[in-house]
């Protein structure tokens, strides 16, 4: 496989985040994100799943520099975008464009929606005046919105199509890749679909690049080609949608997806009720899973286990894959 | 069958605010029988929750008012009810948990505080009986180390846990009716299946019926046995959950269902409903689902259809059910 093929190639990624405490020298970080690899092809969707607190959004802002990354490489189209300068970074901005969960928080009220999909335009020096405007109504177009929207402002929206807003605003410089950090979460069911629709039709009119956040099973199922799984800031699984789902080998993942309520109430789940959840703490060494898994051996509590692919580029950070 | 625990009848319930009246509960009618699960399922602003509210006459008077409709519950009618005794029956024998643990919990007082508060209120139990009957409860919501737990503040419990400590706050008085306003959509997809399946079980044991609020059909088809389906303020479908996931037979249930990916299928389109929710201010004429729907005809925007029996007790609101499945 050679290596241009891939869009994106992260290495061993971390960030880390320092407790601020007064009269404490406590310096053990909590670690967002704990070294994690992977790569997406140009043209593929990339589903990042994980619970709350495990780093799946922290990961994607690293990934575009929002935040800085403690550690890692980043390789953009090979070269790595953490040894950028300020200057440079800005020039790649147009090609990585993020998509954020809040439609109601993520676009400034005091600005037209014009304006807010145009600032990229007038920034970047693509288009100014009657050719800018031009340019605006045709994305306002592509993402289901009037031109006529242009002149309105955020607060005049509904949630749906605020984020074909905060869409319009991600596509506006034909980015090659787009990091969508749970772009439906806050839609109610509906709307969710229409939106996720129009981000299946934007990547095959405009050839985009996904990394997709969120928590939601079924919607990474339905819009990944590749899904990854991460658990407290590592990576416990990747592997082809169709294939993770048909044979989930991390213990984690298969609870995970045995936790995804049907939508047939012949087949509901069994099985007695659990005690309260665990609640993870950072270990020093080993599996960080060994607390809650069900498969739990000795080794799990002494060593921390690789991500190794087991074949067809299914990866998993298991010592006993069954 | 046997009688209702509860029979709400022609609920209408409207908020008066300066820029018009909200239509949000309009001529709602259901029944829930003693230990049975209800669920109320729909998207935000479909009444839903204010008709939960409604209920215990929570609806904050003004701008909000009941403008109509009977509550009988247990033999009589809440409306007629004072606030005293209205007071009584909150917390004693109906319940409520909410979706957000954090904000219903006092985060000033332990849990144990607040479990022996309800009990010692409405039960007459002296302190220390008060506390022997929380640490049960907390037991039965399986927390571990229940005696300990019980002084514990909620900033120190996990999300899963402050709601097992809000459900086991809510049926400290043995309710016969707990209302569960979104209980686990706060909360992680792992720690929902175990609340879920605390919350089937504990309403089996104590024999209680729940009416279960919530904008998941997953969570709907996990555990409950009836289902009304809200849209704009009104019942648009209604029935036995096998009957409702067997045949939709209202296209506003059937978009609902079509929006969620599935999981045995191959990625396509999904189906999604066109357009968007209306505004309660001003909802269209005739059926309030007409302007997104795909088997719209003339007459459905003259009047507003009533609920037409479709099989037994299931009931659509379309006048085009037949064609709908």
């Amino acid at each position: 496989m050679t290596q241009d093929q891939f869009l994106l190639q992260v290495r061993d990624l971390r960030k880390y985040f320092y407790r601020e405490k007064l009269f404490s020298s406590d310096r053990e970080p909590i670690r967002a994100v704990d070294g994690i690899t992977f790569s997406i092809r140009r043209g593929e969707t990339l589903g990042l799943v994980g619970e709350s607190g495990c780093g799946k959004t922290t990961a994607g802002k690293a990934i575009l520099r929002l935040i800085e990354p403690t550690s890692g490489q980043i390789l953009f189209k090979g070269g790595n975008i953490l040894d950028l300068n300020r200057e440079d970074l800005r020039r790649l901005r147009p090609h990585m464009q993020f998509i954020f969960q809040d439609p109601y928080e993520s676009l400034n009220p005091r600005m037209r929606v014009g304006e807010i999909v145009g600032e990229g335009l007038e920034v970047h020096r693509v288009a100014q005046g009657r050719e800018k405007a031009e340019r605006v109504s045709e994305i306002l177009e592509k993402v289901g919105l009037h031109p006529g929207d242009a002149m309105r402002y955020p607060h005049e929206f509904s949630g749906g199509q605020r984020q074909r807003i905060g869409i319009a605003r991600a596509i506006s410089l034909h980015p090659e890749l787009i990091v969508a950090d749970e772009p439906v979460s806050a839609l109610d069911v509906s709307i969710q679909a229409q939106i996720l629709n129009l981000l299946m039709d934007l990547r095959d009119q405009l050839g985009l690049t996904y990394l997709f956040i969120s928590h939601d099973l079924r919607i990474v199922k339905h819009i990944s080609d590749r899904i990854a799984v991460m658990y407290l800031g590592k990576m416990v699984e990747i592997a082809n949608g169709e294939d993770l789902f048909r044979r989930p080998l991390h213990p984690y993942t298969q609870i995970l997806l045995q936790a995804i309520p049907k939508l047939d109430p012949s087949g509901r789940s069994q099985g007695a009720p659990l005690r309260e959840e665990f609640r993870p703490h950072s270990l020093e060494k080993g599996c960080l899973f060994q607390p809650r898994c069900p498969h739990s051996k000795e080794r799990c509590q002494m060593e921390e286990p690789l991500l190794v692919d087991q074949g067809e580029e299914h990866l998993v950070a298991c010592h006993f894959v069954s | 069958m046997n009688n209702p625990l509860l029979e709400v009848r022609s609920l209408t319930t409207q908020f008066f605010t300066e820029d018009g009246v909200v239509r949000a509960v309009e001529d709602v009618s259901f029944e829930i029988f003693p230990g049975e699960i209800l669920s109320l399922v729909g998207e935000s602003g479909c009444g839903k929750s204010v008709t939960g509210l409604s209920l215990l006459k929570l609806i904050p008077i003004p701008p909000g008012k009941i403008v109509s409709g009977e509550l009988l519950f247990d033999g009589r009618d809440l409306m007629e009810l004072e606030e005293r005794e209205m007071e009584k029956v909150r917390g004693n024998d109906i319940s409520m948990i909410f979706q957000e643990p954090m904000t219903s919990l006092n985060p000033v007082f332990t849990i144990g505080n607040q479990i022996m508060e309800a009990l010692q209120l409405h039960q007459n139990l002296d302190k220390k009986e008060a506390r022997k009957r929380a640490i049960e409860m907390l037991d039965r919501v399986r927390i571990s180390s229940p005696e300990v737990r019980i002084d514990s503040y909620p900033h120190q419990l996990s999300g899963g846990m402050r709601q097992r400590a809000m459900i086991a706050m809510a049926l400290s008085c043995q309710p016969k009716l707990l209302i569960a306003d979104e209980p686990t959509t706060a909360l992680d997809v792992t720690i929902q299946a175990q609340v879920l399946r605390l919350l089937k079980e504990i309403q089996g044991e104590m024999g209680m019926a729940v009416m279960l609020i919530t904008h998941d059909l997953g969570v709907v088809s996990e555990i409950a046995d009836r289902v009304a389906v809200m849209y704009a303020g009104r019942i648009v479908e209604t029935g036995p959950i096998e009957a409702i996931f067997g045949e939709m037979r209202h296209p506003y249930t059937k978009g609902l269902w079509e929006s969620i990916p599935q999981l045995k299928e191959k990625r396509r389109r999904l189906n999604a409903i066109t357009g968007q929710v209306p505004d309660p201010m001003n909802l269209p004429a005739g059926c309030k689902f007409h302007p997104r729907c795909y088997l719209m005809i003339d007459d459905c925007k003259k009047e507003e259809p009533p609920l037409y029996p479709v099989n037994g007790e299931h009931f659509s609101r379309c006048l085009r059910w037949k064609e709908c499945c």
